[in-house]
């Protein structure tokens, strides 16, 4: 035995490095679990909300373990009976679903967007009429996914040949807002429909051109305690400080609106 | 005596518990599909649109591996020369990318903004948002595995077989496609299959580089996301026609595989 080990020094380092990682991730996780608001909290946020979230936690000293992506993947992801504990997605339908099947409590409205075309700060698109052109690449959210449906409505209150014509252009259906902005400041597109708070977030590598008013939908963003959070505690104080303190001011920062009143 | 019998209880146990944690989610997806929703999926535009396109551009993208890849594997198996180790390290390399990563090399190099993306535009060659970019990013994640296999596979044919050959005035040409061919075809239809197999599978690359759309570059893995948030059923469904789709090949290469190593055996 010993022998043998003698000969595989690399190999018994290895498998001592390993077990030293494993031992040390799990040992973490274990102590952080205590249901309180200074616990560690788990989110599950729309891709748009990264910024500013990542920011209130900072600025709050939340010690939040978020992950963000499509708010209909996240909310998929709750069905199956994954349990963060909160959920907050880029529009009201999704909470108020989960709402309704039970497998979050009631959402809260906390904030608006605004749905805009962004092109690369040197393009030459100025309206949503140039996106009729064939030499233009579009990206667009996939269906489902909050900014594609939103999108959607905003192609399908066009004329239909406009409409038509610019769904001709689109080259691919991003999961994500962070798909969409990666296509366009890689330049693989001229032209996605995102929220003016993605192009904020770019620093001047992109340019929000604003939609006709009404032609513009209403984008509210909803935030829920997910049923058998592990912390609900925690969770109540993070959709709490999105209303009021330094959540609202990491979203105004970021360029999103209030909540609409009443 | 008594020390050895225990182990093997350990390695029993350890076989059971590999078998079951890899299987169990396999199983999960059929558990949870009828036939019927099987049908059903393939009924749907969407997934058939996916799985064919999936079909097409993993055959296109072995086409190539296969094409460049083996004579390249060959000259890795029967030359030294200085670097090769570094050579085959970068070949390799790919085979433990995570997909994101080989996504973005691939825009880095070949985007519209990468290196070679003004070189590409000039030769009115387009890669991202269209179907051969997904073509591209299969051959770029699944290369090494075949590559790495035909190495390998051709390092184990007996280099006095190859020598006779040439004794008999056969030209190197000549063979490596009568002699080593034959000899290694076992191991690189191995990797084919294991080529394929990734390439059929392939997700972050490719949604990275060449995006996400239906009929143009909607591969099956990418359908199935696309569907996972809105209709599960579905995404199970076409999940499932994924499954048997490789485990066919995989079977398929296998049993050919046994036939052509006998076949090399005899000729040996």
């Amino acid at each position: 035995m010993l022998r043998r080990v003698r000969r595989h020094p690399r190999l018994v380092l290895l498998s001592l490095l390993l077990v030293v990682v494993v031992a040390g991730g799990c040992g973490g996780g274990e102590l952080e679990r205590v249901g309180s608001p200074d616990g560690e909290v788990i989110v599950s946020a729309a891709s748009s909300l990264q910024p500013a979230f990542t920011a209130y936690a900072d600025a709050a000293g939340i010690d939040a373990k978020q992950s963000f992506a499509g708010s209909d993947t996240l909310g998929a992801q709750i069905r199956q009976g994954v349990t963060p504990d909160v959920y907050a997605a880029a529009n009201t339908s999704l909470p108020d679903a989960l709402y309704e099947e039970e497998f979050v409590e009631r959402p809260v409205v906390f904030a608006t967007n605004t749905l805009v075309l962004a092109v690369p700060a040197d393009a030459d698109i100025d309206s949503i009429g140039d996106l009729t052109s064939d030499d233009i690449a579009l990206a667009i959210g996939q269906e489902g996914v909050p900014v594609g449906d939103y999108a959607r409505e905003v192609l399908g209150g066009l004329p239909p040949d406009q409409s038509d014509a610019i769904l001709a252009n689109v080259g691919s259906e991003e999961p994500d807002v962070a798909g969409i902005i990666g296509k366009l400041s890689q330049g693989a597109v001229d032209a996605g429909f995102v929220y003016v708070t993605d192009v904020v977030a770019t620093d001047g590598a992109l340019e929000a051109i604003d939609l006709p008013s009404d032609l513009e939908p209403d984008v509210a963003y909803a935030a829920a305690v997910v049923n058998g959070a592990e912390n609900p505690a925690g969770a109540d104080r993070f959709v709490q400080g999105l209303l009021e303190g330094e959540g609202a001011d990491a979203l105004e920062a970021a360029g999103f609106g209030p909540p609409p009143r009443g | 005596m008594r020390g050895r019998s225990s182990f093997t209880v350990v390695m029993v146990a350890a076989l059971a518990a590999v078998l079951a944690f890899l299987v169990l989610p396999i199983v999960a997806i059929f558990a949870d599909t009828g036939p019927g929703d099987l049908v059903d999926s393939l009924g749907s535009d969407v997934a058939r649109d996916a799985l064919w396109l999936s079909l097409k551009t993993s055959s296109m993208a072995i086409v190539v591996i296969v094409a460049v890849g083996t004579p390249a594997a060959y000259l890795l198996a029967t030359r030294e020369f200085r670097g090769k180790a570094l050579v085959t390290t970068a070949i390799e390399l790919p085979l433990v990318l995570p997909p994101a990563v080989a996504g973005i090399g691939l825009l880095a190099a070949f985007g519209p903004n990468g290196v070679f993306g003004s070189a590409l535009e000039g030769a009115g060659i387009e890669l991202v948002l269209q179907t051969a970019g997904v073509v591209v990013a299969l051959t770029f994640v699944a290369a090494p595995f075949y590559i790495r296999q035909a190495q390998s596979a051709f390092a184990a044919v007996d280099p006095n077989l190859l020598d006779a050959a040439r004794t008999l005035g056969a030209s190197e040409a000549r063979a490596f496609a009568r002699v080593a061919i034959p000899a290694a075809g076992g191991g690189m239809l191995a990797g084919l299959a294991l080529a394929w197999g990734r390439a059929l599978g392939e997700f972050g690359a490719t949604l990275m580089f060449a995006g996400s759309f239906q009929e143009i570059t909607q591969t099956a893995p990418l359908a199935i996301f696309a569907t996972f948030a809105t209709d599960f059923p579905a995404a199970l469904a076409l999940s499932a026609v994924l499954v048997a789709v490789s485990a066919a090949l995989l079977l398929a290469v296998k049993l050919l595989g046994r036939s052509s190593l006998l076949g090399g055996e005899v000729h040996g």
